[in-house]
């Protein structure tokens, strides 16, 4: 499965709000520069949301190991954009 | 608290308490033979005379396990040691066995795990020739050992013997006249071997399994033997309710051990087996069998903790169940580590919860599934998938997760007509939802057509 980068945008986005409302966290306003652990998503959020992104898009920028942990929403989205290209 | 001793050195073995309840009807079976008890007394399955074997260690390795019971019942009270070998022993372990168990002969019917060609062997079979058996001294002290299934590593020796094995136990089971046993187990396992020796002593019949047989095939010996009281693990009966012929047999006792026994699965029996009682055991190769649980429901009653003095005594430290009593194994051969803490209680590894007035079995302390520093019994999700209507069986294991170090992940078996995952999907994780914190839901489910059971009855956890 291949994916351009404005829609891995908006399937990440999409994910992070369907995620949140299963977890039950009330998302704070979405910007690229917004800190990830200040978004209202807490680690399991995340953790789920790469679980699901693998399963979905078939992408795990974190399978090398060299990555560096994404501090914002944007480094975040960055990682599976560079991913897919 | 070692009841077949008498006062003084008598000590009966094997054979004797086997043919003192009489041996009218009696019989061990397999697939293939028919052993009546009475012809016990007139020989053996050994192509020797048993005294050539006196004072031996010997190990007993055939693929069936009706060659090796009958010459552990010649050989107890005769041979130094009997060692159980079990038919999926890697042959490369053998000799470290060998060397360990000071074994100095081999019982075999040219099957199984073969020993290196130095030890000197003796032919058996699943038929007994006449020989003597009454004219021996029958007071030796048997060990007996036990290899424990490790899931890595060489197996251990765990020692026994027969007053260890047959310790008397607060179970509260009245058996009716001439029994019928039989078990999923291999008889050379703690919890197959336990059911094996019921039998013999309780005056009864063996139907032993066979590791060549379908579970259908099984299932429809069992019951044309007429098989009233029969074992395994939660694993094993639920295998059994997939097949569609569970119902050719109709025990009277359904009994489940090995594993942790979750609501469902004792729902499920109740429902398949209406004319049968259905209990749960706690026991170990190790700890021996500590209770038997017979209300119906999981886990156990919290006064069964810290009552000294009773046949097994039980302690619950930093989480995990604790076992004292007359079962316990006397330790391990060879160089494996010591058994039991200073006041002589073994640690089962085993780890149990209080709620109210029940302790529950959450699962073992190695098999926790670390998320995110939160941990997480696989055996508790399990529990909750398993009642779902639409699971029959689940797995759950540690998915790798970049940022929670593991995530927990589901396999699941769906019960024919439930429709596919995607369709239940919503359904079981809202049902997980509801009765589990956050971290412990599965993130990911999976269906799958089965789930592997290994050697030992259990659910295998690793790939």
């Amino acid at each position: 499965m291949s994916i351009a980068g404005k829609d891995i945008r908006d399937f990440i986005l999409g994910q992070v709000q369907s995620v949140a409302r299963q977890q039950k966290k009330t998302l704070a306003p979405l910007s690229d520069e917004l800190p990830l652990l200040e978004s209202g998503l807490d680690s399991l959020c995340i953790a789920i949301i790469v679980a699901n992104l693998d399963d979905e898009l078939g992408l795990d920028p974190f399978a090398s190991g060299t990555v560096d942990m994404p501090v914002t929403l944007g480094d975040f989205i960055r990682l599976y954009e560079h991913g897919a290209a | 608290m070692a009841p077949p001793e008498l006062p003084g050195d008598f000590r009966r073995s094997l054979l004797d308490l086997t043919l003192a309840p009489g041996t009218d009807a009696r019989a061990l079976s397999d697939e293939t033979h028919r052993v009546p008890v009475v012809v016990l007394a007139q020989g053996t399955n050994l192509a020797t005379p048993l005294e050539s074997l006196r004072g031996r260690s010997v190990l007993l390795t055939s693929e069936k396990q009706l060659p090796t019971v009958l010459a552990a019942i010649a050989l107890d009270g005769i041979a130094r040691r009997i060692l159980l070998c079990l038919p999926d022993i890697a042959e490369t372990d053998l000799p470290a066995i060998v060397s360990e168990g000071e074994v100095d002969a081999v019982v075999s019917d040219g099957t199984g795990p073969q020993p290196p060609a130095h030890v000197p062997r003796v032919a058996c079979g699943s038929a007994i020739h006449p020989a003597d058996v009454f004219l021996q001294d029958r007071n030796a002290p048997t060990e007996w050992i036990l290899f424990t299934s490790g899931t890595t590593g060489r197996p251990k020796m765990v020692v026994h013997t027969l007053p260890s094995l047959t310790g008397p136990l607060d179970d509260g089971l009245k058996v009716q006249e001439r029994p019928i046993w039989s078990t999923f187990y291999d008889v050379r396992r703690y919890g197959g071997l336990q059911i094996l020796l019921r039998a013999l002593l309780g005056g009864g019949s063996m139907v032993l399994s066979s590791a060549s047989e379908s579970v259908g095939d099984f299932l429809v010996r069992a019951g044309r033997s007429g098989v009233t009281h029969i074992s395994g693990t939660p694993s094993h009966w639920r295998r059994t309710l997939m097949s569609p012929d569970a119902n050719r047999m109709a025990p009277r006792y359904v009994r489940l051990s090995g594993e942790v026994a979750d609501q469902a699965i004792l729902d499920h029996l109740r429902q398949a087996y209406p004319q049968s009682d259905v209990a749960h055991a706690f026991a170990s190769t190790e700890a021996g069998v500590a209770f038997d649980v017979r209300d119906g429901l999981a886990g156990f009653p919290v006064s069964y903790i810290d009552q000294p003095g009773g046949k097994a005594e039980m302690r619950v430290i930093d989480g995990t169940l604790r076992i004292r009593s007359s079962r316990t194994s006397s330790g391990y051969l060879g160089t494996a580590p010591r058994l039991g803490d200073a006041d002589g209680f073994i640690d089962t590894g085993d780890m149990v919860e209080r709620r109210g007035e029940r302790y529950y079995f959450v699962g073992r302390r190695e098999g926790v599934i670390n998320v995110g520093g939160q941990k997480v019994f696989p055996e508790e999700v399990e529990t909750v998938l398993n009642r779902h209507p639409a699971v029959q069986m689940s797995r759950v294991w540690a998915r790798k997760s970049p940022i929670t170090g593991a995530i927990v992940a589901a396999d699941l078996v769906l019960r024919e007509g439930s429709g596919t995952l995607a369709d239940l999907r919503e359904s079981i994780l809202q049902a997980c939802r509801d009765q589990l914190p956050a971290h412990e839901v599965p993130v990911s489910l999976r269906a799958v057509p089965s789930l592997a059971v290994g050697p030992a009855g259990k659910l295998l956890r690793h790939d």
